[in-house]
């Protein structure tokens, strides 16, 4: 069993898996990091994306063994212990999430949203920007809201975060 | 209205869990020792099983156990259940037949579970499990409910002849003839309402443990009712007596009616848990999902209504023919009877109405309630029926719905319902001002100059939610009473606990039944903590679904409360040596009347445990009371939706450019989470209107198993929603509200359509209106045109 | 899915000889069409050969009239690159339309054409724009590269290594997508040169991208969308679903390739 290295959320693991580990397996069950997501089987609902390397994935289209050295980052390493993330605070402030399945998957693409197009995000790019993500719950009005509410507030905050994050 | 209160949008108690990813889901969990769970399912609609090879399988890598259908009935357990009985017109019983939770010797739809391989990983039992051949003797099938009682078709249960389930009606065919007799004008027309896949997105699980030395069960499971599910699971299975069996529903991600009901999935867990001594995990896969969770709507339906010389509605008459798939679920039966009939009166005075609902067994997954059960295919029926004969009459479709509204209240229509209240010009007119209606037709000009066609659609619908009363349901069939229970804990320091048998997923019942009790007691709303979802915690409940929780959920609860501030009174009266009669309770303070005397709350809490300032004889120490609140009506929420489309016509492409609803829920508690649920509504409503088509072929496969093929509602295809409220009180409740969970899928479906066709200029298009369905009828009228 | 032997490529040589050392194994570059087969179990390769681990094969270079990509680009680097969208912006334009944002970070443009899913964006842009395929082993014309459905000209331990897109004066591609899937229903990609149009449909095909020799030579006398008007496709070899009849998809292979041509004109 090949052995992985990785740094989830700040701290350093190492593990010896079979190679047909997905990468949210690697997460949710040896990690426990259940906040990841599996909401489908064909890549398609964004519950699970984390982001590796800074960068947004779906980590149910990626093997654990090919994040092998990477930073990875998943919902649980969002907050500064109990202080929320502004992009986090966001969606509670403007009920952004109902049931809450998605909603991890969400803000993960959120913020790599913000990261890449910046703080400044208009409702049809964010609509345009949620194609991999599926809601059940909210007809995505308020995730919209939220997250255009949020990108203003990370323009705002000068907390330091961790990598991927800010 | 303080912060907390009723009528504000507080933040939701429960989100600071769910946006750092510590929600806790049935998939989420892991026991010590835990097992997993895989099910070979049918590849065929309709077969006899010959033999099913699993003996390689059996001592593969990490296989504990594998069980089939003979195991599980050589276990004598019992067959899921309907649990509403609903009579035929000539008085016989609905035909039943039996569900095993792994059947013998016949499947009898594709995804059926066959056998249950139990395995150390999920992986091993999944490898297993494809090592498992079964030899299937093929039989004919059927899938379309319209061709299932035809008498050549195959027959999928002995115990119902031609597949007819029942033959139900309701109303009264006499009169309805008569107002048909002397009518100016009818609109015929004929509707599918197209089946539907729910699509929770967190997947159905169970995790099912067994404690031998106490004989205990219980079950980590994905529901909407942990009660209900244990109930059945007890009484109708026998898996395990009632008191032996823990049903615990944690963090539930979404449910739309689909987690409401018994499953194969979670029995099969539990019994194996008990055969295989370990704990048992199972976890569907989405596209299991597909084929193993309850299928939503499934109508044929032939629909006419009646009109006089000035447009007054004289009679309505509806024949439908419900698809309940291939076995019947566990409330199938009431939604295509008395969750659809009888709310075909709509917003109108119809004097005569009669309806006629044929349920029938097809080889398909079983359908049952979702989202709105049997009040969407109402509403599209009349509301469909509505707009079509205002375009046949030539008159304006708000002015013919304005002319037929019901205006005074009570009113008792045709089909059993007493409207209590409400003020349907009033949701019109706002939606009509909102949506601006009046500047529609300069709209429509101008995107024609584009090259688009552009239509708008109304949707005056209304909804019976909290179904109810207890004695009244029971009289129409139903197995269980349709009351809620509550319990409110006062904590010596004044702090709170709610029990409650509702179950939230996704409706935010932390917050706002926190907000209740806030409210009431005047206490901080950080001090409430709301319980529920676990049968070991709370008492008894019916769970959630039907729009239920507010009105009846809340009301149990307003009524423990009152219970609480009724012994609160008499401790305070003995903290302060004055007259039970004399205390007044206002914003957390007990006053004696007339004096500057006061205690708060929580000095009442604590006194009424460290019990000092009474004697036992005189008072029962402690501050705790339970209440089950059985309502007398259900509640009426309605209102009016309105939906404007732009077609490419081109391509064919439909873009909803305008929605704007406006509804009547009655007093609101929390605006914001109100809003939510209509929004989500809406999205559905508008998902089955454009986008989600469950597609059977002849031979009964699944050709929308999966987000390839089964079109979901994404962010890009809607614009921000505009939704606002008119307020009628429902006189029913002691709160005054209606339920709002469901109004956006009810009334959204015929908003859309109605637009559609306005747009296109031809009532000739099924839902849904994909663009190849809006290309093809274009493509109809050019072809027309060119030949005329 | 199932189990496999997982490696580490060192290098594009390491790579081609632990394929070739295998019985049945796939090099996997975002393994964002691999992995989701694999999961469904409807592929099983022995062995996974990650060039994701090799240096160098995610330049981007435009030079003399050619865009050269490396094959580890990820759809992502190409939609937002500078001299993408400076040389070649249709091809930035189309790799931005490829699934959704996650999916563009990790997937990439020598596992699209390798893959050559009949709904993939990129073989449209390949044939229309008469890219050049270099591989391990050799230089493949688009046009011979994709052979039918998932097939391409590549042997088994032959590895795509960059493509090479001639720089046209004029381009554009318009997609409708499968309202389910995302994937191209119908994509036509239209290229104009001083000397040839090329139009190349996606989506459509039962057996993969195809060209419409009407169509190009309608758009060589005039490149305009009017010079489209009255033209139409055969249904013959269109794939037909619950989605889209091949009447439907022909019909739309007009519309998209008016609409690409009157884009490319801008």
């Amino acid at each position: 069993m090949p052995a992985v290295s990785m740094t989830v959320n700040g701290t350093p693991v190492t593990a010896d898996i079979d190679p047909r580990t997905l990468l949210v397996q690697f997460l949710r069950e040896h990690l426990r990091l259940t906040g990841t997501h599996v909401g489908c089987d064909t890549s398609q609902c964004g519950a699970c994306v984390v982001h590796v390397n800074g960068e947004a994935v779906k980590s149910c289209a990626m093997l654990a063994v090919q994040a092998d050295g990477a930073e990875v980052l998943t919902i649980e390493g969002v907050a500064q212990g109990d202080t929320l993330h502004p992009m986090q605070e966001a969606f509670r402030d403007n009920h952004g999430l109902q049931c809450g399945f998605c909603t991890p998957g969400m803000i993960m693409t959120a913020l790599d949203m913000v990261r890449r197009l910046g703080p400044v995000l208009d409702d049809h790019t964010i609509r345009e920007e949620l194609e991999g993500n599926l809601c059940r719950c909210t007809g995505y009005h308020n995730i919209v809201k939220s997250i255009a509410a949020g990108a203003r507030a990370m323009a705002a905050d000068d907390t330091p975060r961790r990598a991927a994050a800010e | 209205m303080s912060a907390t209160g009723i009528g504000a949008s507080v933040r939701r108690k429960e989100d600071f869990r769910f946006v750092t990813g510590r929600g806790q889901y049935t998939a989420d969990i892991a026991r010590p020792g835990q097992a997993h769970l895989y099910f070979v399912r049918s590849t065929h609609a309709h077969a006899k099983i010959l033999r099913i090879h699993a003996g390689h399988a059996s001592r593969m890598p990490g296989v504990i156990a594998v069980l089939t259908g003979e195991d599980f009935a050589a276990g004598k357990l019992g067959s899921l259940v309907c649990g509403w009985l609903i009579h035929s017109k000539d008085g016989t019983p609905m035909k039943m037949a039996p569900h095993p939770a792994l059947p013998v010797d016949r499947v009898r739809h594709v995804g059926e579970p066959v056998v249950a391989v139990i395995a150390e990983r999920a992986d091993q039992a999944r490898d297993a499990a494809e090592a498992i051949s079964i030899d299937y003797e093929e039989l004919p099938s059927v899938v379309d409910p319209a061709k299932a009682q035809a008498p050549d078709a195959p027959q999928i249960h002995e115990v119902a002849p031609n597949n007819t389930i029942y033959q139900w009606q309701l109303g009264d065919p006499a009169a309805t003839e008569a107002a048909f007799a002397r009518a100016a004008s009818v609109t015929a027309i004929d509707l599918v309402n197209n089946r539907l896949i729910p699509n929770a997105m967190e997947t159905r699980a169970a995790v099912a443990e067994y404690e031998p030395g106490t004989e205990q069960f219980t079950l980590w499971n994905t529901s909407q009712n942990p009660h209900v599910a244990r109930l059945v699971l007890s009484a109708f299975v026998g898996i395990a007596p009632e008191h032996r069996l823990r049903v615990i529903a944690p963090d539930v991600g979404g449910g739309f009616g689909s987690k409401i009901f018994i499953y194969p999935e979670e029995l099969v867990a539990l019994w194996a848990a008990k055969t295989v001594r370990r704990p048992v995990k199972w976890t569907s896969e989405r596209s299991e999902a597909f084929v193993a969770d309850a299928h939503g709507r499934d109508h044929v339906t032939r629909a006419e209504l009646a009109f006089d010389a000035e447009g007054k509605i004289l009679g309505l008459k509806v024949k439908t023919i419900a698809n309940l798939g291939a076995f019947m679920s566990t409330f199938s039966s009431s939604v295509p009877t008395y969750l659809y009939a009888t709310l075909l009166s709509g917003q109108y005075d119809i004097p005569a109405i009669f309806c006629e609902v044929d349920a029938v067994y097809t080889n398909t997954v079983p359908v049952d309630a979702y989202r709105g059960a049997g009040r969407p295919e109402a509403t599209f029926v009349v509301e469909r029926l509505m707009e079509v004969s205002a375009r046949r009459l030539g008159v304006d479709p708000a002015e013919l719905r304005r002319k037929n509204f019901v205006k005074n209240f009570p009113h008792q229509t045709p089909v059993i319902m007493n409207y209590d209240a409400g003020d349907y010009a009033a949701s019109l007119d706002k939606a009509l001002a909102l949506a601006d209606y009046a500047g529609f037709p300069q709209r429509k000009r101008e995107a024609a100059g584009r090259g688009k066609l552009r239509g708008i659609g109304l949707s005056a619908y209304i909804e019976a939610c909290g179904i109810a009363p207890s004695q009244a349901v029971g009289s129409l069939g139903a197995g269980v009473g349709l009351w809620e229970s509550a319990e409110v804990r006062v904590n010596p320091t004044g702090t709170v606990e709610v029990l409650t048998g509702s179950h939230s997923h996704g409706q935010g019942h932390e917050t706002t039944f926190a907000q209740l009790v806030s409210h009431r007691l005047g206490i901080p709303i950080d001090n409430i903590a709301v319980v529920h979802g676990d049968t070991d915690k709370v008492q008894f409940g019916m769970g959630t679904y039907g729009s239920r929780s507010g009105a009846v959920g809340m009301s149990a609860i307003s009524k423990a409360l009152d219970k609480v501030e009724t012994k609160a009174k008499k401790v305070a009266a003995h903290l302060m040596e004055a007259s039970e009669a004399d205390i007044v309770f206002e914003d957390g303070k007990f006053t004696v009347a007339g004096t500057d005397k006061a205690v708060t709350f929580g000095e009442v809490a604590l006194n009424a445990y460290i019990a000092h300032k009474f004697s036992g004889a005189e008072l029962e120490p402690g501050l705790k009371e339970g209440a089950f609140y059985d309502p007398v009506n259900f509640t009426f929420p309605a209102g009016c939706h309105v939906c404007e489309v732009e077609i490419d016509p081109e391509t064919g492409r439909t873009d909803v450019v305008n929605f704007t609803a406006v509804d009547d829920f009655g007093n609101v508690i929390n605006p914001m989470i109100v809003e939510g649920q209509v929004h989500g509504g809406i999205v559905q409503g508008i998902g089955q209107a454009l986008m989600e088509a469950c597609v059977y072929d002849e031979s009964g496969q699944l050709v929308t198993g999966s987000y390839n093929d089964y079109r979901m509602p994404r962010a890009g295809d809607f614009p921000p929603l505009v939704v606002d409220t008119t307020v009628t009180p429902c006189p029913s409740n002691p709160l005054g509200i209606k339920g709002c969970g469901e109004a956006g899928a009810i009334a959204a479906p015929a908003a859309v359509m109605n637009a559609v066709t306005d747009a296109l200029g031809t009532e000739d298009i099924a839902m849904p209106a994909t663009p190849l369905a809006v290309w093809t009828v274009l493509q109809r009228q050019a072809h027309r045109e060119a030949a005329e | 899915m199932y189990d496999f032997t997982y490696h580490k490529a060192a290098s594009l040589d390491d790579a081609a000889k632990l394929l070739a050392s295998a019985v049945d194994a796939k090099p996997i570059a975002g393994g964002q069409s691999l992995l989701p087969m694999m999961k469904f179990r409807l592929a099983s390769p022995s062995d996974l050969v990650d060039l994701g681990t090799i240096a160098g094969l995610d330049r981007i270079e435009a030079e003399g009239g050619t865009l050269t990509l490396g094959a580890m680009c990820r759809h992502g680097a190409v939609c937002t690159s500078e001299v993408v969208q400076k040389t070649l912006p249709a091809l930035a334009h189309l790799a931005g339309l490829i699934g959704d944002p996650a999916v563009r970070h990790r997937g990439t443009l020598g596992g699209s054409l390798a893959n050559n899913d009949p709904t993939a964006d990129y073989p449209a842009a390949a044939v229309s724009l008469g890219a050049t395929i270099v591989t391990s082993k050799r230089e493949i014309a688009a046009e011979d590269f994709f052979t039918g459905l998932f097939e391409t000209a590549l042997e088994p331990d032959e590895i795509v290594v960059a493509a090479r897109f001639p720089v046209p004066e004029k381009a554009a591609y318009e997609k409708f997508r499968n309202p389910a899937s995302r994937y191209a229903m119908v994509g036509v990609f239209v290229a104009k040169f001083p000397d040839v149009v090329r139009v190349a449909v996606t989506g459509a095909g039962a057996s993969g991208v195809f060209r419409v020799p009407s169509f190009e030579e309608a758009l060589s006398k005039d490149f305009s969308a009017d010079a489209l008007k009255g033209l139409s496709i055969s249904t013959d070899g269109l794939a037909g679903d619950i989605h889209a009849s091949a009447e439907y998809r022909a019909h739309l292979v007009g519309v998209m390739a008016r609409r690409a041509v009157a884009a490319a004109n801008g």
